[in-house]
């Protein structure tokens, strides 16, 4: 039986967390498992938080992870890392974080603070993998493909073989994308891990 | 052929192969995307209705006329279309009716949390509650069968966690059926007294029978296991009670009423204790109260709220599994949109300190910081009638300190007869009407002042200023919302106008699509720190722009956000913001 996975996919509103989580489920269920995901749309607008929760194993049946069980956190922001960590279960939890932080209003109207150490916190609990996500996009030459780079380094992780991650990629973003999305994914997968 | 859907699109999937011929819906999260699903399939006629009363006696009636019709709301959207609701268990259906109620437990994007599986009590209609995408599919189809079977509506209960999670469905194809046979029959349409009186007793028969089926269905199974601990449970709270007693009995419920009593017995009999897993209401463990047994239920497991596995857990063995603490992470309250046509108009009502009657609708999030504008919010339509019922209680100075804001879509759905109400009694109360030409909460559906139908076909649009001139208000005033001189202007004529006076502010969502392009050709503004006189003043800063922040005691607006709309520039009295193009220019 292969092993199943907790995946929490985090951000805010408009960085496309829900492509994200899209992909990796629709690559889950072409590999062959059972798969659920699950979001809330509506009144989170665009500078809200925004988390997937996706989840994939021989059966699933919440769709939403429970504290304590969540094998990867993909965060598209440092805060948002952060702000799902106690769902990560104790030992061997992976955090793959964009280095990029997003100051939302409250932070300047001198109403709440944006965390510090967020990297060291993160440390004391989990293995951590940095990227730079944006910087290598524009490298690439779009900064729009700084998810998918991040989606190829969590791909490492999972028991799902490299052309189904390409296929499903090819099937889902928009048809003038393709190239550099694919080429974003193999970007991000190649990145070695120090842990 | 698997697919991955969420609950809305196995329920348009579900609804288009039982061949499913009309279906109506008003816009509400979690509802929402079950006709705009439903509307990609050609052979059914999809509509948006004016409101959840409108779209629910348009399929009622088609489902009198032969066809198999779909009706599709949020919880509170049932509320307005209750009316309807109760008599059509009495005059049952000719066609299929199948009726989604989709429930939002938490209040992720809803005014109240209420629990619609009372209604179907309450009607005397059958419940179906799925707990998957793949069960959302298959009881849409079950639905209709049951429905004309039986000769009445029948209600889907979907909750937000069945209807924006996603899961793989096993989909088939669409079985064509004709629409049927419509025979005149008045005492079975036709609700006068004599007639609703048998209508009645043929309901409570119907209900026994139903009864007997939910005692046999499929859909309401043992599932046998452990015998010390048997759990009763429906809907997405099955989900939860799965992952925590993976090895326990349960009693699933896929059609939770009318309840099985004897399966209910029989399950019982094979387990030591039991506990009734549900989210929100005792439902389903009053029911087994009645029956005389003794549950563990709502004195363990919260009453208000979403449930999720962790919740469930601590409730019922007194556990958990999370290890790491959580940390603190920063706020990201919902905010108005860069360049939103909303900012300016409650910009100018926070300053003039009006009391503001609010409806549902994004403008409802100017009731946070910095705007802090809106005094109450209930349910749609509200704004209008309770601005006329707070005025009457305070008088006709209280009338030039009062106002109703209200959305053009919200308007449309309940708030006409509110204004009808303060023309008609002589009140002098002003409404504004927010027309942002579309529905944007929900995610941009055209409504009837939009001229444009579900499918993106041209119709007739309605025209505020003549509806509002119909209805017999005689001061009204169309006002950029954008143009801040012309706001207070025309606030300030509105307020004092001795009679009711209708203000339309007329700009579209920055969200719809032509309107983004425009405001892509806007130079962005930009701040000059040397004039900008900072924490002194930051006037720009109340606007709630998002794009606006603040930098080394400064004001910043940041060109990812900005929009390009001069708004911010009309707020700032020393001349400290530019468009972009000017200001390199040194102009």
């Amino acid at each position: 039986m292969k092993k199943g996975y907790n995946v929490i996919v985090s951000g805010v509103g408009g960085q496309g967390i829900i492509l994200a989580s899209e992909l990796l489920a629709l690559a889950a269920m072409e590999a062959g498992y059972d798969v659920k995901k699950s979001e809330v749309h509506g009144m989170s607008q665009r500078g809200g938080d925004v988390v997937s929760h996706v989840r994939f194993s021989q059966k699933v049946y919440s769709p939403l992870i429970e504290q304590g069980t969540c094998d990867l956190i993909l965060a598209f922001e440092k805060a948002e890392a952060l702000r799902y960590l106690h769902y990560l279960k104790p030992e061997n939890g992976v955090v793959i974080m964009n280095d990029l932080e997003i100051i939302p209003l409250p932070v300047t109207a001198g109403q709440d603070t944006y965390p510090q150490n967020i990297e060291e916190t993160i440390k004391k609990y989990a293995n951590l993998v940095v990227v730079d996500a944006i910087g290598k996009a524009n490298e690439l030459g779009n900064s729009r493909v700084a998810n998918t780079i991040m989606l190829g380094v969590a791909s490492k992780f999972f028991d799902i073989p490299e052309d189904i991650w390409i296929k499903v990629i090819t099937n889902r973003v928009p048809k003038k994308t393709v190239e550099i999305n694919k080429k974003a994914f193999e970007l991000g997968r190649k990145i070695e891990l120090d842990f | 052929m698997k697919l991955l859907l969420s609950g809305n699109e196995a329920i348009a999937r579900g609804a288009w192969e039982a061949s499913c011929h009309v279906a109506a819906a008003y816009p509400g999260t979690p509802s929402t995307e079950i006709l705009e699903n439903i509307a990609f399939y050609k052979e059914i006629k999809a509509e948006w209705a004016p409101n959840e009363k409108v779209a629910f006696e348009a399929m009622l009636g088609a489902a009198i006329g032969g066809a198999r019709a779909l009706v599709a709301m949020k919880h509170v959207g049932l509320n307005v279309a209750a009316d309807p609701l109760m008599t059509s268990a009495y005059v049952g259906v000719n066609g299929g009716l199948v009726i989604i109620s989709a429930d939002d437990p938490g209040m992720h994007s809803s005014q109240n949390e209420q629990d619609n599986r009372v209604f179907a009590k309450f009607a005397k209609i059958p419940l179906f509650e799925p707990s998957d995408s793949q069960e959302a599919y298959e009881f849409v189809k079950l639905a209709f069968e049951i429905s004309e079977k039986y000769d009445t509506p029948v209600i889907v209960r979907s909750t937000t966690r069945i209807s924006h999670a996603k899961g793989i469905v096993d989909v088939g194809e669409r079985v064509e059926l004709p629409v049927k046979e419509y025979v005149k029959d008045p005492q079975k349409y036709t609700m006068i007294p004599a007639f609703a009186r048998k209508r009645h007793e043929i309901l409570e028969k119907r209900l026994v029978e139903l009864k007997k089926l939910s005692n046999s269905i499929e859909i309401n199974r043992i599932e046998p296991g452990d015998t010390k601990i048997g759990i009763v449970t429906s809907g997405i709270s099955y989900q939860y009670a799965r992952e925590v007693f993976p090895d326990a009995t349960v009693l699933k419920l896929g059609m939770p009423f009318p309840f099985p009593d004897e399966l209910f017995k029989k399950f019982a009999s094979t387990v030591d204790t039991i506990y009734v897993v549900e989210e929100l209401e005792p439902f389903l463990e009053d029911h087994v109260r009645i029956l005389g047994y003794s549950v563990i239920g709502k004195d363990k497991i919260p009453i208000t709220g979403e449930l999720n596995p962790q919740i469930v857990r601590k409730a019922l063995k007194g556990e958990s599994l999370e290890k790491i603490p959580p940390q603190k992470a920063v706020k990201r309250p919902p905010a108005l949109c860069p360049g939103c046509p909303h900012l300016g108009i409650f910009f100018e009502l926070k300053k003039k300190r009006i009391n503001v009657m609010g409806d549902i609708g994004c403008y409802t999030l100017a009731v946070l910081p910095p705007l802090e504008s809106i005094d109450t919010t209930v349910d749609m339509g509200f704004s209008v009638s309770s601005v006329h019922g707070f005025n009457l209680a305070r008088g006709e100075k209280s009338a030039k300190k009062s106002v109703a804001v209200i959305g053009d879509s919200t308007f449309i759905h309940s708030g006409i007869t509110g204004l009808i109400d303060i023309v008609y009694n002589k009140g002098f109360s002003t409404v504004i009407i927010l027309d942002n030409h579309t529905t944007a909460m929900t995610g941009h559906q055209p409504h009837p002042a939009t001229g444009r139908t579900i499918k993106g076909e041209p119709t007739k649009k309605i025209d505020f200023v003549e509806l509002a001139r119909a209805i017999g208000v005689e001061d009204i005033h169309v006002v950029d919302p954008h143009d801040l001189k012309a706001v207070r202007k025309t606030l300030k004529s509105a307020l004092n106008y001795p009679g009711p006076s209708v203000i339309i502010t007329d700009r579209p969502c920055v969200l719809l699509p032509d309107e983004w392009k425009k405001l892509q050709k806007n130079p962005k503004k930009v701040v000059d720190p040397e004039m900008c006189q900072g924490d002194k003043c930051g006037n720009c800063f109340r606007l709630g722009c998002p794009a606006i922040v603040w930098k080394d005691g400064k004001a910043f607006i940041d060109p990812l956000l900005c929009v390009g709309c001069d708004l911010c520039i009309q707020t700032c009295p020393f001349d400290a913001i530019h468009p972009e193009d000017e200001y390199e220019k040194g102009i």
